[in-house]
């Protein structure tokens, strides 16, 4: 009973009967305290599983149970960033990252009340991924980088015990994107969260996970199940191990047999 | 050794006057100049009678001589159309996020309002007049009618136009649909709303003063209908005149609030 997230032969169908099947007796389990990667290739319903486990959709058939609950409508336990970090410009930095807390049930009532408890919270956040001082800055007088930095902090802020990434840095330069990398992992390892990110990059997957889930093309399931087994914490040097680059290049082969299989 | 280089430097060269002119301030005022200027002369040049096309002279001349009843009548246009105009934005707003709120609604009531867009103002004017009469009334009505449309569309677009990933993230968080239209969709129809209002006023001019030419005993169309009817040319053009300058100084005016409003859309003017 140690699953935060729990995925057990889930069919999703869009668009009525005849519609296309997104996802096919999907069953995977999720660990607390876990980070779990989703890799596959292009069209094989990442995005569908993502919004599975938030409960933005309600599967057809199977179970979706995410902190020992059935998802029926959308869990407020989670939080989630995209590729587009999304923010909205007539608000501040600080302004969009407390957003989630005007949302929240147990936390919008009391924020008007605790705001200045909620704001140094934020601005802590804002340290940790390194943007101090930049919350009050508007996200449009941010580089993307940045921002998505700051769309970190504004996933984090309500304290959800399930962080859902998905490729949240599909859009950086690569020196970026390894920056951030590392912004992860300490959160990762510094606050008591399971993370969930989807990716195309099988280099951030690796160095990242702890357990790496491959999903067929479409309609989706979990065709295997990798453990990472190195250390952490892990220094981005691993990246240039051969160990590392073997796991690379044998998810790279079954990702491969997945497309033409497709 | 810094002292002397200061000394060098202080005497400032006294730049011509030509230099120091800021010539994209300065530029609508010399195009309106040149304007009136290349007009006058092509009167002049090719004798043209005052019937036809009268010059800029003769124009301000009758805007001078007849300055009591055009200025009545601009303060009667300005006010019709401007209540037309509010009712437009209230109304327009109203129903842009009534439209904006769900996709059945947009669906369902879009191609109505391009068929009523789609309608001639000035065939609606002869209705208005058999339900209210004669005057400011149908006027203002006429301004409404014509200014409300792009209003309701922009409006509607800045609502339906929300990106998904950022609906996304508040769904999930447990976010309602009016959470949504609260903290995303309204500020961001904003800058589509105001900008608007800058293509809704001129409009409103063209509706109340068409409603004024044909069923009205006041107001600038009435003026230069009736200018017309007695071959008195340049009043109409004086008329057309002081409508050009209503319609800028509306239009200025709105440009102003919608930069006061909405600065975050212009980045790049607040950036620094």
């Amino acid at each position: 009973m140690t699953h935060l997230v729990s995925i057990e032969n889930v069919d999703m169908r869009y668009g009525g009967a005849s519609g296309t099947l997104a996802v096919a007796d999907l069953t995977f389990k999720v660990d607390k305290g876990e980070f779990a990667a989703v890799v596959g290739p292009s069209g094989c319903g990442k995005s569908t599983l993502m919004r599975l486990v938030t409960g933005l959709h309600i599967p057809q058939a199977g179970n979706v149970i995410v902190a020992g609950q059935h998802v029926t409508e959308p869990v407020s336990i989670v939080g989630m960033a995209f590729q587009n970090p999304s923010m909205l410009p007539w608000r501040t930095t600080l302004d969009n990252i407390l957003l989630p807390l005007e949302i929240v049930e147990r936390h919008r009532k009391r924020l008007r009340a605790h705001k200045a408890e909620y704001v140094e919270k934020a601005e802590h956040l804002l340290e940790v991924v390194g943007l101090k001082d930049f919350g009050s800055k508007y996200p449009w007088q941010l580089s993307g980088g940045m921002q998505q930095r700051a769309n970190l902090c504004r996933a984090l802020i309500h304290e959800p015990q399930l962080l859902m990434l998905d490729e949240p840095f599909g859009a950086l330069d690569a020196f970026t994107r390894e920056e951030l990398w590392c912004v992860i992992r300490d959160l990762h390892a510094a606050q008591d969260v399971t993370i969930v990110l989807v990716t195309h990059d099988l280099r951030e997957a690796v160095f990242l996970a702890d357990k790496i889930l491959v999903m067929s093309a479409r309609p989706g399931r979990v065709l295997r199940e990798h453990r990472v087994p190195f250390a952490r914490p892990r220094d981005l040097e691993i990246t240039y191990d051969k160990a590392f680059n073997d796991v690379v290049h044998e998810l790279h082969g079954e990702i491969a047999s997945a497309r033409r299989a497709a | 050794m810094s002292a002397v280089i200061e000394d060098i430097q202080k005497p400032e060269p006294a730049r011509p006057l030509i230099a120091r002119i800021d010539w994209v301030k300065a530029s609508p005022w010399l195009y309106t100049v040149a304007l009136f200027a290349i007009w006058e002369a092509a009167v002049r040049i090719f004798d043209l009678p005052y019937t036809v096309l009268p010059a800029p002279s003769r124009i301000f001349a009758a805007l001078y001589q007849y300055w009591s009843p055009i200025w009545k009548n601009s303060l009667q246009t300005l006010y019709t159309t401007t209540l037309g105009f509010l009712m437009a934005v209230v109304g327009g707003l109203a129903l842009g996020l009534f439209i904006g709120w769900s996709k059945v609604i947009y669906a369902g009531l879009y191609p109505l309002m391009i068929g009523f867009n789609a309608v001639p103002k000035v065939a609606v004017v002869p209705i208005l007049v058999i339900w209210f009469g004669i005057g400011a009334v149908p006027a203002m009505l006429t301004a409404f009618l014509i200014s409300f449309f792009p209003i309701v569309v922009n409006v509607a677009t800045g609502l339906a136009t929300i990106e998904p990933e950022t609906e996304d993230v508040l769904r999930a968080l447990g976010a309602k649909k009016l959470d949504i239209m609260l903290k995303v969709g309204i500020p961001r129809s904003m800058p589509y709303f105001f900008g608007s209002l800058k293509v809704a006023i001129t409009l409103a001019f063209v509706g109340s003063v068409v409603s004024e030419t044909v069923a009205s005993n006041y107001g600038l169309g009435n003026l230069m209908s009736s200018a017309q009817s007695q071959f008195n040319v340049p009043l109409v053009f004086a008329g057309l005149l002081a409508l050009a300058v209503e319609g800028i100084v509306m239009y200025s005016i709105m440009a102003w609030v919608e930069k006061r409003m909405t600065g975050w859309a212009h980045r790049s003017t607040m950036s620094h």
